[in-house]
């Protein structure tokens, strides 16, 4: 079905702030104007091993919540990524986290170092989420920079704040050295696209 | 009252994103709540309505009102009615186990006729069931939970947007008509977080219940009116009178004589049945020249909604009628439906309790039921291969 549903679906471990990445960029999408539908895994799932959080956005009023063909992932490990790419659409845009994951189910990927950014040159492997936010607000081009920043200043408490947007910036900046336009065009031939 | 998805509202206004909230289908009850006046909660938490809860706690008291976490849902279901018969409008939340503790009070709150709303997010059940999935199997429950012959309003909602909208509703039906209205959310609606516009507090209708306009020696507690509602007197005001379980004659107290009993049995039904084309609440979707179509509540609508846009666009004439009135059934609404289309689909995350209720309006038509039951959300997949099935 044709409408301008864009669909993204954060995966990670429980704790990793998957979640809260999310949240982030609902409301962010919000301030650009979009419709927005956040959802995420809820119950044991959520606490370790691997969780996930889905964010919609759309112009128009958005009619199922949940994610039906996946326009981007972000996985910020491998087992959240071997659970959760399972409708990850043709053309979708894979994001992971090369500390963690290692095996890619497409050519359509970017592997970008989120966590050693985080640890290594930001000293808070915590923020390993807010950086790979910004890598997704830069790849995905549907929510500006100021938005996210905005976003991430009203959602995260005031004495991280500065920090939390250091790790945005860094995440956009990492994401500055690849090129969507690079990547294979789909993963299935034309004649299969066709069916 | 009806509406329609094709409004102005669906577009996106940006002036306006100012003033746009992310909020979980939890917390716009409460929003809602607030917004109707409501200053008075009494709950226990459990999944996954404690999100409710938790924000009265800090938000209540902030607007003067009270919150108490109480020793299980009985005690909150009773706290609910005490505040209530002491004019203060309240709310009560919870999920499966607890609405089945509240059936007990809420048939309190149904023969003394006192105005309370109960949430119930629905989850997977019977018993402690399935805490953290989404079901639709306490439909029945909230209608004849309670023993007795009663009427009961219960309303579903499907977005963020109707959680604060059917609140409202939920508060003023419940207020005008003096009978506890239930709330059937579910577990992904409650958790689900959408951009939401609250509107000004000066733009919203609020009804308050009817209190007496005679002096309190000539106050007569349950008289009856035109509107079948008694005036109610806030217990504390000086208008001293009985509250019972028992069946009661207008003064409020015991009665066994059949004329008086009969009376108020029949006012109980005749006050909501007069009110039944405000109380209807329903919206349609592409209904104009549909062929087939769904019946749909809660959670479902929005997959329903989703599987009629597909199945328009490879020419299936399908369309949506969403109940968010679920009890007293909106038969208005639903018998055209049955009578303009050949099969009409209704998709349940139960076995199967609603599709009933349909049935019974117009017994020749076909009605096609669509179970969910394994605690997962029905797709709009699923529902678009049974349109197709039937349309063929």
């Amino acid at each position: 079905m044709k409408d301008d549903r864009y669909e993204i679906r954060f995966g990670g471990s429980g704790g990793q702030g998957i979640i809260l990445a999310a949240v982030i960029f609902a409301e962010a999408a919000v301030y650009e104007g979009y419709h927005v539908c956040q959802t995420q895994s809820y119950g044991p799932e959520a606490r370790g091993g691997k969780s996930k959080a889905e964010v919609i956005i759309s112009q128009s009023e958005i009619d199922y919540p949940k994610v039906i063909k996946m326009d981007l992932f972000l996985a910020m490990n491998q087992a959240a990524l071997d659970a959760y790419f399972f409708d990850f659409k043709p053309n979708g845009i894979l994001i992971s986290d090369a500390t963690f994951v290692e095996q890619l189910p497409t050519s359509r990927a970017f592997v970008l170092p989120f966590t050693r950014i985080a640890r290594d040159d930001l000293g808070k492997e915590i923020v390993a989420n807010i950086v790979a936010l910004g890598a997704v607000g830069r790849l995905c081009d549907k929510v500006s920079m100021p938005a996210l920043e905005k976003a991430v200043s009203a959602k995260v408490p005031a004495k991280f704040r500065e920090l939390n947007v250091e790790a945005l910036r860094a995440g956009a900046k990492a994401a500055d050295t690849v090129d969507v336009s690079l990547l294979p065009r789909s993963i299935v031939s034309d004649e299969e696209a066709e069916v | 009252m009806s509406g329609g998805y094709e409004g102005k509202e669906n577009v996106v206004n940006i002036e306006q994103s100012e003033n746009r909230l992310v909020l979980q289908g939890n917390e716009a009850i409460v929003e809602g709540a607030l917004a109707s006046g409501c200053r008075f909660f009494a709950g226990y938490p459990i999944t996954p309505a404690s999100e409710i809860a938790e924000l009265m706690s800090f938000k209540l008291p902030a607007v003067g009102g009270s919150f108490i976490q109480m020793e299980d849902e009985i005690a909150s279901m009773g706290a609910i009615i005490g505040a209530s018969l002491a004019g203060v409008k309240s709310l009560t939340a919870t999920s499966g186990p607890g609405f089945s503790l509240m059936q007990e009070n809420l048939g309190f709150a149904c023969v003394a006729e006192v105005p309370c709303v109960v949430v119930n997010v629905m989850r997977g059940g019977p018993s402690t069931g399935l805490p953290t999935s989404p079901s639709q199997g306490d439909v029945m429950q909230a209608r004849w939970g309670t023993h007795g012959d009663h009427p009961i309003i219960v309303l579903a909602v499907s977005s963020v947007r109707d959680c604060f909208e059917i609140t409202v509703h939920a508060f003023n039906l419940s207020e005008k008509y003096r009978v506890p209205v239930i709330l059937l959310s579910d577990e992904v609606v409650a958790h689900t977080r959408e951009d939401i516009i609250l509107p000004e507090l000066k733009n919203l209708e609020v009804v308050e219940r009817i209190r007496p306009s005679v002096p309190p020696e000539w106050y007569i507690p349950y008289e009856d009116n035109s509107r079948g509602v008694p005036a109610m007197a806030d217990i504390g005001s000086g208008y001293r009178h009985h509250v019972t379980g028992l069946i009661h004659d207008a003064k409020g107290f015991p009665t066994q004589r059949s004329d008086e009993i009969d009376a108020f049995t029949r006012r109980q039904f005749r006050k909501i049945t007069n009110g039944f084309c405000e109380i209807q609440m329903t919206k349609s979707l592409m209904m104009d020249d549909a062929e087939i179509a769904v019946i749909a509540y809660g959670a479902v609508s929005r997959s329903a909604l989703r599987a009629i846009r597909i199945a328009r666009e490879r020419g299936v004439k399908a369309g949506l009628l969403q109940l968010i009135t679920l009890f007293p059934f909106p038969k208005k609404a639903v018998d055209p439906v049955l009578r303009q289309c050949r099969a009409v689909l209704v998709p349940e995350m139960n076995m199967g309790q609603i599709i009933r209720e349909v049935k019974r309006v117009n017994l020749s038509s076909k009605v096609v039921k669509y179970s969910r039951v394994d605690g997962q959300f029905i797709t709009p997949d699923e529902i678009f291969e049974q349109l197709l099935a039937m349309y063929m």
